[in-house]
């Protein structure tokens, strides 16, 4: 029962994971930092007969500046999302919302492909992917393929990716020059994830709103990303008036049982992460303190 | 003389803990030894009609599978140890393992012992046993009611014990000119130690003796009932228990478990292991708490508490654990005025069985749930005459001069300044400046409140007599043996068996004051029933209180056998040997003098002792307390509550506790620091919760909500010293008391912030989103996005 009984393969190249997985689709899964899968095994709520162990492909990790945008290994953990000065300088947000996974351990050993692939619309990073409009670079079948994160989640716990397919890596879109970001999370008492995660980014055209991203995780079925509420914000002036009027949008689109404290909560959140955007954009002279 | 008492030295057990190098009974390994596993059941109450065990017993690797039928003519009843007195208290036959009906998720079935963990727990799968459900209740009021489903054929009305305390107050409360009557739940609470249970039995067929380790607070009360459980004699029963990583009470009683691979270690002639994983301490382990409380309070319109009247339902599980019967009745009961001179009082409980874990000591132990009411009440009583809290406290605490104090019920407050500890809390927190503040920050919209606790507790209980009176089937004296070798170092054994309070250096701190010698020279040794005679145990915040003295007494019984054979090398009178820092020396001819160690060394080569005396120099002492000693304080915390989230903050903790005579202030902050957590988890996050069917929906730590460090802000402690007057060290008693202060203490503070909503009172815990839908209904639901 302290898991049921599996194989061991430790794969030394995405070739050798990619054959592997494709030999036996159904029985195999990838395993990563871990700590999703190893503890849903020893509850024998999983029980892949086949593990694939990527941990020791050097291509999988990592961060690197290409051009308009990161690539970042599947198997980079969330500490060296939080310590990457390339994230610092293009994709803050990622570092926001990864620091604020589980504790030191938990993102050490995590990895942000494997968070992505559990597909638990609890967790941080859904939020941030949703915001920064990244992109899965996957391996499959018929070889390398791309298609955004958003539209990755099918339902919790369910991703789009074949039986054959790996993910092995993320694309993300580096931040126009000044962009203001936010990850405001409450995390649950008990076990840390996030009630409600806002990842938000935010661009000003002299005082008014320029761009804007606004993913959302933890709250509803799965994590969304606010459209509606982005609408709304941009051209306008990030005062109190736009900040009380934009609460209510995030619920719009989200897809979740009606739960008054639940709506409450989102709405609450969505106005204190523009106000604290407010003061970051008002810091620069961007957006004049109402 | 150095003074060694009163210093914070750093704990000398931490070393090995922190270094790994403990030995906890987990960390125990044996030639031959197997592992059992329990098979456990699913559901909350239904009869086994069939067990299969045949598919288990071929699995690779297991050595053998029993089953309830197996064990039933072989060992005893699980036994419970507290029979309160003229409670009509009923047996509650509590197998090792069921074998014809389970009566909570997680009742003992089955077990597979096997040559690994793994693979005991593989097969533990292929044992196939059919149920058939039956009806379950879960909470402690619905099973009392007609036609609730049974616990116990034997008890129909799922009534364990029925105690009452006290004197008819309808006459009181009828002419009363105020009466404050109220309804509370004190919710379960699942204790959650940092090491799970453990347990290794290791039998001798040659000499017939049995080993066990085990996680135990009471190692020799474990030896005593074991020992008519499974028929071995107390003499050839040996239980040790060195390192055991916290209890908070739930590893006082006697368990299926260990009676499980203690029989099977005689049966298969292995020694058998078993661990709980952190799951089955969730659902298996005995919580705490679970009363449901009907309380009423009679006073003058002038604030004078005149009587205070509580009828309890305590859920007491599905059987009547170890120590039990004794938390809601004689720790609970018979402490319901707290610390204010209220005249009468009355008591009366339900011990209710129900289909859930049983439920045992926690942390506090029925003080926490009495504190509770009374503290609240006293909020509750002010609100209604419209009179400051602290006011009303103010008014109603016992006085200095009143002491010793008897209580409604008997119980003689040994010492006590309450008013002191009070004034001390508030000149460390501004109280009226707070009211100003507060005051203006409504008029903003925003909402803190203050809440205050002033507590006692009443602890290290005793004497026997008393023990016995009361029913607890145990002596609650306490043993020492402080053993001087020959150069003079010393062991000191004690019969407390202290599992992370830090004895190994308050003790050495008490024996390195009294003899003279450095604390480096003294160890420790406790949790063997083969190195000490016989031991109570450590709970019930006893350890320093009667432990500490049992060793202060075999110190002068040491001392006073060096004297004389000081005194005979020096060639003088005894009374002419004057002691000082490990020196005998002639009184007025300082420089004729002989060392401790010297003597030591005489004593134990017996060249030459005076007349009469024996050779070796060690001291044995059993202290039996002249009565409980009361520790008691004044808390005081602030809070802010969000109303657009019903988040509470915590922003200020001061706690002012007077535990008598402080002999490691860093060891009696830390102690208040782990009740604080615990009580204010209380306040704030934990709660465990049963669903209909009587599955723990709570029974992990991502759903059961521990206070983490991150939740608190530095609390502010103080100290005032009043010591108590029957114990020869003047010590009461630490380990407990913020787990009962603090957790009114912030319920107060919640329901001052929420004050202008006009919210008196919300179950514990304190979650957000009760407290906004609290706030949200009081203000009329007004349109969510406004």
């Amino acid at each position: 029962m302290y898991t049921a009984p599996f194989e061991y393969r430790r794969a030394d190249t995405v070739d050798q994971a990619v054959k592997w997985l494709q030999d036996d689709p159904d029985n195999s899964k990838i395993l990563a930092g871990g700590h999703s899968l190893l503890p849903l095994m020893k509850l024998v709520l999983a029980q892949p007969p086949v593990l694939i162990d990527i941990g020791r492909i050097q291509a999988l990790k990592g961060v690197r500046s290409e051009g308009d945008h990161l690539e970042i290994g599947s198997y980079t953990t969330y500490q060296e999302l939080v310590k990457s000065p390339e994230v610092d300088a293009f994709c803050p947000l990622l570092a926001l919302s990864a620091k604020t996974v589980g504790d030191v351990q938990v993102r050490n050993r995590g990895t942000i492909g494997g968070s992505l692939c559990h597909a638990d619309p609890q967790a941080d990073m859904p939020a941030a992917m949703l915001a920064l409009d990244a992109t899965l670079v996957i391996e499959g079948p018929q070889g390398t393929r791309t298609e955004p994160y958003d539209g990755f989640l099918m339902a919790p716990f369910i991703t789009n990716l074949g039986a054959g397919d790996i993910l092995t890596g993320l694309r993300i879109p580096k931040l126009p020059q000044g962009a203001h970001c936010v990850y405001l999370k409450r995390p649950h008492p008990a076990s840390g994830y996030p009630l409600v995660g806002l990842a938000i980014w935010m661009t000003f055209e002299g005082q008014r709103i320029g761009n804007c991203h606004v993913g959302v995780s933890g709250i509803a079925d799965l994590p969304f990303r606010a459209r509606h509420l982005e609408d709304f914000l941009k051209g306008r002036v990030l005062d109190d008036k736009t900040i009380k009027e934009a609460g209510p949008l995030a619920g719009d689109e989200a897809s979740w049982e009606k739960d008054e404290y639940k709506e409450n909560l989102l709405k609450v959140y969505v106005m204190r992460a523009l106000s604290q955007l407010g003061e970051l954009a008002a810091a620069k002279g961007q957006n004049a303190k109402s | 003389m150095t003074q060694v008492i009163g210093q914070a030295l750093q704990r000398h057990e931490d070393i090995r803990l922190i270094r790994g190098q403990g030995q906890y009974t987990d960390d125990m390994k044996l030639p031959g030894m197997v592992y059992a596993h329990i098979v456990r059941s699913p559901y909350a109450h239904a009869k086994i009609t069939a067990i299969d065990t045949s598919r288990a017993k071929k699995m690779p690797g297991v050595v053998a599978v029993f089953s309830g039928q197996d064990l039933k003519d072989e060992v005893g009843l699980i036994p419970t140890a507290w029979i309160p007195p003229d409670a009509d208290m009923k047996v509650t036959p509590h197998p090792a393992l069921a074998y014809d009906e389970v009566r909570y998720q997680g009742d003992g079935v089955a077990v597979v012992i096997a040559e690994s963990p793994y693979l005991a727990q593989d097969a533990a799968l292929a044992v196939d046993i059919k149920y058939e459900p039956l009806k379950v209740v879960t909470d402690p009021f619905e099973a009392k009611a007609e036609g609730a489903p049974g616990v116990h054929t034997e008890i129909p009305d799922n009534v364990a014990f029925h105690w009452q305390a006290g004197e008819n107050l309808d006459d009181i409360f009828q002419k009363a000119e105020v009466v404050v009557k109220h309804h509370f739940r004190q919710q379960r609470l699942i204790p959650n130690a940092m090491e799970p249970r453990s347990a290794l039995a290791q039998y001798n067929a040659a000499k017939g003796e049995l080993t066990l380790w085990a996680t135990t607070q009471n190692p020799h009360i474990h030896r005593l009932l074991m020992s008519g459980l499974l028929g071995i004699p107390e003499h050839k029963l040996r239980v040790i228990a060195i390192d055991v990583g916290g209890a908070f009470g739930s590893k006082i009683a006697c368990y299926p478990d260990e009676v499980i691979v203690s029989w099977a270690s005689k049966k298969l002639n292995r020694p058998v292991k078993w661990t709980e994983t952190r799951q089955e301490n969730f659902q298996v382990t005995t919580h705490g708490r679970d009363h449901v409380q009907e309380v009423e309070l009679a006073g003058t319109r002038g604030g004078e508490i005149q009587a205070i009247r509580v009828k309890t339902y305590a859920n007491m599980g599905a059987y009547l654990s170890t120590a039990a019967p004794g938390v809601p009745t004689i720790l609970f009961g018979l402490i319901i005025n707290g610390a204010y001179k209220i005249p009468h009082a009355s008591s009366e409980v339900f011990g209710m069985l129900t289909h859930t874990t049983p439920v045992d000591a926690y942390r506090g132990a029925g003080r926490p749930e009495a504190t509770f009411l009374v503290e609240r009440m006293v909020d509750l009583y002010a609100q209604a005459l419209q009179m400051d809290p602290l006011e009303v406290r103010q008014k109603n605490l016992i006085r200095h001069e009143d002491f010793p104090f008897t209580n409604a019920f008997g119980l003689q407050y040994d010492s006590g300044n309450y008013q002191e500890t009070l004034s001390k809390a508030l000149e460390i927190f501004d109280y009226p400046k707070f009211r100003r503040e507060q005051e203006n920050l409504r008029k903003q919209g925003k909402y803190i409140g203050v809440g205050l606790s002033t507590y006692v507790e009443m602890c290290g209980l005793g004497p026997s007599e008393v023990a016995g009176a009361v029913g607890f089937q145990g002596g609650l004296w306490e043993s020492a043996t402080v053993r001087v070798h020959p150069t003079g170092k010393v062991s000191v054994y004690t019969g407390a068996s202290p599992h992370g309070q830090g004895e190994e250096t308050t003790f050495a701190q008490i024996v390195s004051q009294e003899l003279g010698i450095a604390v480096d020279d003294i160890e420790v040794i406790h949790g063997d029933t083969q190195q000490i005679a016989m031991g109570w145990g450590t709970y019930g915040s006893r350890t320093t209180a009667v432990g500490g003295a049992a060793i202060h007494m075999a110190n002068e019984k040491v001392l006073e056998k060096a004297r004389k054979i000081a005194a005979h090398k020096l060639e003088v009178n005894e009374e002419d040997v004057s002691y000082d820092s490990g020196t005998f020396s002639v009184r007025g001819l300082p420089s004729k003098s002989v060392t401790f160690q010297e003597v030591a060394l005489d004593a134990y080569l017996a060249w030459s002792l005076p007349p009469g005396i024996e050779p070796a120099l060690e001291g044995t002492a059993f202290y039996n307390p002249k009565n409980f000693t009361y520790p008691f304080g004044a808390h005081i915390a602030v809070v802010s509550v969000d109303p657009d989230t019903g988040d509470t903050t915590l922003l200020r903790y001061v706690a002012v506790d007077d535990v008598g005579r402080i002999i490691n202030p860093m060891i009696v902050e830390g102690q208040i620091h782990g009740g604080l957590v615990q009580g204010i988890g209380q306040a704030l996050w934990e709660g465990a919760e049963f669903d209909e069917q009587g599955q723990l929906i709570t029974g992990s730590l991502l759903d059961y909500a521990l206070p983490k460090a991150r939740f608190f802000p530095k609390f502010e402690t103080a100290h005032t010293e009043t010591p108590s007057p029957h114990n020869p060290l003047g010590v009461k008693g630490v380990g407990e008391t913020g787990a009962i202060a603090s957790t009114p203490c912030i319920v107060n503070a919640v329901m001052d912030a929420l004050k202008p909503f006009g919210i008196d009172d919300l179950s514990m815990p304190l979650t957000p989103p009760k407290v906004w839908q609290a706030i949200r209904q009081a203000q009329g639901k007004e349109s969510l996005h406004s």
